[in-house]
């Protein structure tokens, strides 16, 4: 279970608060207007926003002292999930080692990875030389390879087209189910929740509420959801 | 979690900072120390302050003048080499000095084409050594730059200003009074203040062109002092008097002085509806094919001159040559090693430390923490002995500044891009600076090393001081074939200086971008 312990985040002039708790294993979506504080949430639980009080707790382990890398999650930013002078198949690989020091074994387990995403043939490519939606599937790689116990992503398939971005939901959601990760998706659509997330957290004037069942959430929005979906 | 968590630490370019501080302060209190057991000013010591100044002063009035009119020409004109052309302003930055001083005195010496045509006509040759000969060599040098640095002021009027003059029918005069005044009226005191603090630590043309009691700058006069005299104490006065100029002159060049003129898109080209007039156009050729023949033809003579003596070199100038490439290799190493935890520091927020070491390398002269690392080494050890180590550091932290300012926006651009993924990943440290950091920075560390190897190879000015009769890098070895009268040879070994630190620079730069990503 992830819980957030009356938690105050700082980030720069604004804060957003959150005292909650996510089931182990459960996908949520966190939705809410812009600027409402969806990514300064994810940021606080990866680790790049310091908490003013309270505490984030993974399985009763307290992650405040742990550093981002050293956190149990994978994250996939915005933009820029890959390092464009890297290969795939080691950019893939930095979610084994950090440094690249694979041995053979482990080769061969980014190979399989690149397999699982689909990209089996493009190993020795750069990421300049594929499309947006193959650039996605190479961050997914490395997600399958990091097996952490918790899944960020602070809407990393935004550019991508209706079609490709669904694709992209329903393979973070196999991943998700064959290494048992927690996933926590930022998201501004709604059709994105009723996808692939259980529940949902709506995020509205520096608050973030605990998450309820989506379909429940969204048929019968509160006031400040309302006002977001129109 | 007090301060945001970066992947990498600024304490190695803190180090590097004060590394070099260390360096300039301490050869600084070596030498201050010095001078104080000394006596006042002699009548020498004023005429050479005198001269540095009056040299710097007409250097920096005729280079910005000419290259105001160069770069009014340049900016609204198209032709073709136009871009070749802006980009050979850019080459005597890398141009060894010993180089561009045979090629002037093959156009505008004695025997050089310009005396031969006078002759003919019946007329006196030129006389080129003194005042007028370092005033030369330095416009030579400093009218490209200071013509890149007017160039980049006519590249910022915004295109639509001229499309609203052209709308309004504004003649010169009108052009003049709305746009050009303006913006010279911001840009020369920069390329003025720069051009003069350039040519007050000016050694190596003072040292073949000037000399003697009434042609001598402070920098010539401590190597003379150092020299011939090997009086430590004057040395040393005169290296306070010269740190003390260069000090000023660096802080005044910096507060006034808008853009660098090494950025990128000065070839841009830009629409003008302006100088249409024949009498407009003849006056912007002139200015282009004189200025053009005034920085080619020297160039053209060292290649012709230096061609056929190039095979013919005795083994004393390829022995330079390689101690000269050594020297740069080892600088370039030295120079890659404080600067890039330097960058790295000041991508990280810590600017004011790091900079301000960085200046400081633009105000410290090379003659003046020669003589102080003299001082300092003197009593442990033979600092002949030690010429070409001393001349490699000294070399490397004369490259910092412009190093710094070449790597800074890319650390910068790199730490703030891929810091929080290389965080989440858990690269931190060595992983992140060798899998990210250095493969991302590799263009511009190939563009840096490539002007630390080139200044490094063509530099005249520290190994003067400490060089012994049986050491030499190749301009030192240029120098001493010029002073024995053995022209043809010096001409050939220029060639090869020329070749060598233009090869440096090409093939440093080249493999820097060779495959890079952007």
């Amino acid at each position: 279970m992830l819980r957030l312990e009356k938690c105050e985040i700082a980030n720069g002039v604004f804060t957003v608060r959150a005292d909650l708790q996510i089931a182990a294993g459960s996908r949520v979506a966190v939705v809410g207007p812009s600027g409402a504080g969806k990514t300064t949430l994810i940021e606080a639980i990866a680790g790049f926003l310091p908490l003013i009080q309270g505490r984030i707790l993974w399985r009763r382990q307290d992650l405040n002292a742990m550093d981002p890398g050293k956190r149990p999650v994978a994250m996939l930013f915005q933009d820029g999930n890959l390092f464009p002078h890297l290969t795939v198949a080691q950019n893939a690989g930095l979610g084994l080692r950090p440094n690249l020091r694979l041995t053979l074994p482990e080769q061969a387990k980014v190979q399989r990875a690149l397999d699982r995403v689909g990209l089996a043939d493009l190993a020795a490519r750069k990421p300049a030389a594929l499309s947006g939606g193959q650039q996605s599937r190479v961050a997914l790689a490395r997600v399958l390879l990091q097996r952490r116990d918790l899944l960020l992503l602070d809407e990393p398939f935004a550019a991508l087209g209706p079609a490709l971005k669904a694709e992209m939901l329903d393979l973070v959601a196999e991943i998700a189910s064959e290494t048992g990760a927690t996933v926590l998706m930022v998201s501004h659509d709604p059709q994105d929740a009723r996808r692939i997330a259980d529940h949902v957290i709506l995020v509205a004037e520096g608050q973030a509420h605990a998450p309820q069942p989506t379909a429940e959430l969204l048929d019968n929005p509160p006031p400040a959801l309302k006002a977001y979906l129109g | 979690m007090a301060r945001r968590a970066e992947p990498i630490g600024a304490v190695p370019g803190i180090g590097a900072a004060l590394l070099v501080a260390a360096l300039i302060f301490g050869t600084l209190a070596a030498v201050a120390l010095r001078a104080e057991s000394g006596r006042g000013f002699a009548a020498s010591d004023w005429a050479a302050l005198r001269f540095t100044l009056v040299q710097a002063l007409l250097s920096a009035g005729i280079s910005v003048g000419l290259a105001t009119g160069l770069a009014r020409a340049l900016a609204r004109r198209r032709f073709w080499g136009r871009s070749v052309l802006i980009a050979l302003l850019g080459a005597p930055f890398i141009l060894p000095v010993i180089v561009a001083i045979l090629g002037l005195l093959a156009v505008f010496g004695r025997a050089g084409w310009v005396s031969q045509v006078l002759i003919y006509l019946g007329a006196e040759p030129l006389q080129i050594y003194g005042l007028h000969g370092v005033v030369l060599a330095h416009v030579f040098f400093n009218l490209p730059l200071a013509t890149r640095l007017i160039l980049q002021g006519w590249q910022e009027i915004p295109a639509e200003r001229f499309r609203l003059a052209a709308q309004l029918n504004a003649g010169p005069v009108a052009m003049w009074q709305l746009l050009e005044a303006p913006m010279l009226r911001r840009v020369v005191p920069g390329a003025l203040a720069v051009v003069f603090a350039i040519c007050l630590s000016s050694f190596a043309v003072a040292l073949t062109l000037g000399g003697g009691p009434r042609a001598t700058t402070i920098e010539l006069a401590i190597y003379q002092a150092f020299r011939f005299d090997f009086d430590l104490g004057r040395a040393a006065l005169l290296s306070v008097l010269q740190l003390g100029l260069t000090g000023c002159a660096a802080y005044v060049a910096l507060r006034v002085s808008a853009g660098e003129g090494m950025g990128a898109g000065l070839d841009r080209a830009l629409r003008r509806w302006d100088g249409a007039g024949g009498a407009a156009r003849l006056l912007d050729a002139g200015w282009i094919a004189l200025a053009g023949l005034f920085l080619v033809l020297p160039l053209a003579a060292v290649v012709l001159s230096g061609l056929p003596g190039l095979l013919l070199l005795p083994g004393a100038v390829w022995a330079a040559a390689l101690t000269s490439v050594l020297v740069a290799v080892i600088s370039t190493l030295l120079l890659l090693v404080l600067a890039l935890p330097m960058a790295a520091a000041v991508a990280l927020g810590r600017r004011k430390v790091i900079e301000g070491a960085g200046i400081l390398g633009l105000a410290a002269s090379p003659l003046v923490i020669g003589t102080g690392l003299f001082i300092v080494i003197y009593p442990i050890a033979d600092p002949f002995m030690l010429a070409l180590p001393v001349t490699a550091l000294v070399n490397a932290v004369m490259a910092l500044p412009f190093a710094l300012r070449i790597l800074v926006p890319r650390a910068r651009e790199i730490t703030m891009r891929y810091s929080r993924l290389a965080l989440s990943l858990d690269m931190v440290g060595t992983a992140f600076v060798w899998r990210v950091f250095l493969p991302r920075m590799r263009a511009q560390i190939g563009f840096a090393a490539g002007l630390a190897a080139a200044l490094s190879m063509g530099d005249l000015g520290v190994i003067a001081l400490f060089a012994d009769p049986e050491v030499a890098t190749l301009p030192l070895q240029v120098y001493r074939l010029m002073g024995a009268y053995q022209m043809q040879a010096a001409a050939g070994a220029a060639l090869l200086l020329l070749l060598l630190s233009m090869g440096a620079f090409w093939i440093l730069d080249r493999g820097g971008r060779w495959h890079a990503e952007a």
